[in-house]
């Protein structure tokens, strides 16, 4: 078991190894979906919400496959149930708030491939953390995500106005902002 | 006249579809470098070279196997769940490379962590999978998978290459230059994959766009000679 506070577990979830900014997990949707603010914060709600709920699934997961001795089964049960789980989400919202569905769109079917879902199940198992870190853990995780998304978003807006080489433009200009931002995450290593 | 110009276009398609189905993963269609797929493995664990090949190498190997294994059951997959059947084959093909990476150097896998698992997750394997293997033969998806492999191991050597050579002066452990060389230790820093992979990608722009200023000239000149002749 491990014995950080919850508090520990929650900065660096979220600020210190961010985890787009210091795992690189979730690049694809944070260079695909940054573009405009107003989609980056849906996207990362959207994804905050999944993390939560597939982390839960995963820490119980766990516990079974470790009850039934059968720990080379964990990688297909986690993908198994993420995928279903953004399923799940997707009718349950649909159901209650049909205005969110059709604002989120496409995003949510595409969670399923983000790898910073899959990252969150496979850290919280290796980490040996109990319930309640594990889910303060996806909450970190998936606010660091979100934000990493909003400031990324806020930069391109501004750099849309700009005027670029063409060589520059497109995904290359992008990594180099996000270095600039992960570099100014590496600030928050102190803090634990 | 008529009846053989279709002849000649069906040859030309079917030498291209053999010989380059290979080749075209490696350049062409460079999976890193040009499609831009599979952006997480590249980041995170291109900081030595060694790393880099591990994961390249592994990676290949999930995706030649999960590509022989799609192409073989593609006529019964059905199309509903092909995306649920896909993650599951590829699942296990990782859990097995898991596995055997662990077997061989307990050392690579504890300084690759869960990258090898997130290998499940990477949108090359799955995008093969989904655009090529599920639509052709066996031997075709294999020549595919190989290209795709080892054009995604020589994205992942140039990134770890100049990653290690530049943070830490080595290259696979070997040190390249004098004590005094001061190593720039921010590329070996979560920040320096960002950086590398951004100036790799200028480089890619850069010559693609040259391609393209060159190609009209050509055209011109060939029409000029052919309205000559």
């Amino acid at each position: 078991m491990n014995s950080d506070s919850l508090w520990e577990v929650f900065i660096n979830a979220c600020l210190i190894n961010n985890f787009v900014l210091a795992y690189f997990l979730g690049i694809c949707p944070f260079l695909g979906v940054s573009a405009k603010l107003e989609t980056a914060s849906r996207m990362g709600v959207a994804v905050c919400v999944v993390m939560l709920v597939s982390s839960i699934c995963a820490y119980f997961i766990h516990r079974v496959l470790q009850a039934l001795n059968a720990p080379y089964l964990q990688l297909i049960a986690f993908i198994v149930v993420i995928a279903s789980t953004v399923q799940l989400v997707e009718m349950f919202i649909k159901k209650a708030s049909p205005t969110l569905f059709r604002a989120l769109g496409i995003f949510l079917p595409l969670i399923t491939s983000n790898c910073a879902i899959l990252g969150v199940a496979l850290f919280q198992t290796n980490k040996g953390y109990d319930f309640i870190q594990s889910i303060v853990y996806a909450f970190g995780a998936g606010l660091g995500f979100m934000l990493a998304l909003i400031l990324m978003a806020g930069v391109r807006e501004k750099l849309a106005l700009a005027r670029l080489p063409d060589t520059v433009e497109g995904t290359a200009i992008s990594l180099m902002i996000a270095g600039v931002l992960s570099l100014s995450f590496m600030g928050f290593a102190g803090l634990g | 006249m008529q009846p053989e110009k279709p002849i000649v276009i069906r040859k030309e398609v079917v030498r291209r579809g053999s010989a380059d189905e290979f080749l075209k993963g490696l350049w062409r269609e460079n999976p890193v470098f040009v499609q831009v797929l599979g952006m997480c493995p590249v980041l995170a664990v291109t900081n030595s070279a060694i790393n880099a090949l591990t994961m390249g190498l592994a990676t290949a190997f999930v995706l030649l196997l999960s590509n022989l294994l799609v192409s073989c059951l593609r006529h019964y997959i059905p199309p509903q769940v092909r995306i649920a059947t896909f993650i599951l084959i590829i699942a296990t093909f990782v859990t097995v490379v898991d596995y055997l990476i662990q077997a061989i150097s307990l050392e690579i896998h504890k300084s690759l962590g869960a990258f090898i698992s997130l290998i499940v997750v990477n949108c090359l394997i799955l995008g093969r999978a989904e655009a090529f293997a599920s639509r052709n033969s066996i031997g075709r998806s294999l020549l595919d998978a190989l290209g795709m492999g080892a054009g995604f191991t020589f994205a992942l050597l140039c990134m770890g290459g100049v990653r290690e050579i530049l943070g830490g002066g080595t290259l696979f452990g070997v040190a390249l230059f004098a004590d005094n060389y001061q190593p720039w230790v921010v590329m070996i820093l979560p920040s320096g994959g960002f950086f590398t992979l951004g100036a790799w990608l200028l480089l890619f722009n850069r010559i693609k766009q040259r391609q393209q200023r060159k190609q009209p000239r050509l055209q011109a000149r060939l029409q000029e000679m052919g309205s000559e002749q």
